[in-house]
């Protein structure tokens, strides 16, 4: 294990690289573009709804994938995080119930 | 707005004031960084490269999801398009901080702008609006972020390594509770019921369509975001 902290993967950091090179373009690239040129109202409302439907997207699937152990999570880190403002605690809350679930098993 | 361009500086102060009042932030973030270094290492990658992909990408929720649908050889065009589309937001949040860097060119703008995240993007609108006018504050809050998101990513990698979790274990349930946290924050109102459903069903029957691939988080994006975008754009032509 001692050695294999330190492997670097060539492909792994092929990949690294054009990631941060795609974050890149993200965070200098719209600066630079809405520079130049404002982009359209529909645009906007569209770019406006992307954040949710993203995370939303990836997390659906999954819960559908794994079932009862991360749904139970899932409900128990959204109550929290509605009531408790506070992603630690949200996420601990989760962990636990899937836990609970895992347990039962 | 009322920052006039010609009194905007760049200053030492300025980056002090932006690093101090980013450190409480940095509580926030640690346990995100932990469940990214944790979620690394179960995916097979090293201490080095989980640091490395911290400090060159910087970006939380798309290393995360990267991560999520990691291959070995990774899968080159999915990762990268997954980086893109998750940081889309921050193509976004860069043009509302023009009033400060409007006035400079160079290192000062493209440095500040590698260091922006949602943290430090937000106190710095706030600061824009009061009539802070030192623009180095954004590079002062993003450096301790910077330092704080590698530390605690590599964090996670370490403690990782000594758990020896078993797959399914449910402590993997951190990574994906991290965006159902960040979902219960996210949502606005009855005005996101549409778009989400929309998103959670195309993104369900996409992942059946097409196993093993990570093209249903695009896809469900896609489609929910263009219904609610077009259905509010009209609503607004009609009123």
């Amino acid at each position: 294990m001692s050695a294999d902290i330190w492997h670097l993967d060539p492909w792994t950091v092929l990949a690294i690289v054009l990631m941060g090179a795609a974050t890149y373009a993200c965070r200098g690239g719209g600066y630079w573009l809405f520079r130049q040129i404002s982009p359209s109202p529909l645009v906007r409302a569209i770019l406006h709804y992307v954040p949710g439907t993203l995370f939303l997207s990836f997390v659906v699937p999954a819960l559908v994938h794994g079932g009862l152990q991360p749904t139970m999570g899932a409900v128990a880190t959204a109550i929290t995080m509605i009531y408790a403002r506070n992603l630690g605690l949200a996420i601990a809350a989760g962990v636990i119930a899937s836990y609970g679930v895992w347990m039962l098993r | 707005m009322s920052v006039v361009e010609s009194e905007v500086v760049f200053t030492w102060a300025g980056f002090r004031r932006g690093a101090r009042q980013s450190v409480p932030l940095i509580a926030g973030m640690l346990p995100f960084g932990i469940v990214t270094g944790i979620t690394g290492l179960s995916q097979g990658l090293s201490l080095a490269e989980i640091t490395l992909m911290s400090a060159v990408v910087y970006a939380g929720a798309s290393q995360l999801v990267a991560l999520a649908v990691w291959t070995h050889p990774p899968d080159l065009i999915a990762v990268t398009f997954a980086a893109f589309v998750v940081n889309l937001r921050l193509a976004l949040m860069g043009p509302v901080l023009a009033p400060w860097f409007h006035k400079f060119k160079g290192w000062r703008v493209w440095l500040s702008l590698f260091v922006m995240v949602d943290h430090n993007w937000a106190l710095s609108v706030r600061e824009i609006n009061a009539g802070y006018r030192d623009a180095a504050y954004l590079l002062g809050g993003g450096t301790v972020l910077f330092v704080a998101w590698v530390a605690a990513t590599a964090l996670g990698a370490v403690l990782g390594a000594q758990l020896h979790l078993p797959p399914g274990h449910p402590l993997f349930f951190a990574a994906l509770g991290a965006f159902v946290a960040v979902l219960a924050q996210m949502w606005r109102g009855m005005g996101d019921l549409l778009p989400w459903a929309v998103a959670a069903v195309v993104a369900v029957m996409v992942a059946q369509i097409l196993p093993g691939t990570f093209w249903y988080i695009v896809a469900g994006a896609i489609a929910g975001s263009i219904v609610g975008g077009v259905r509010d754009h009209r609503r607004r032509l009609v009123s």
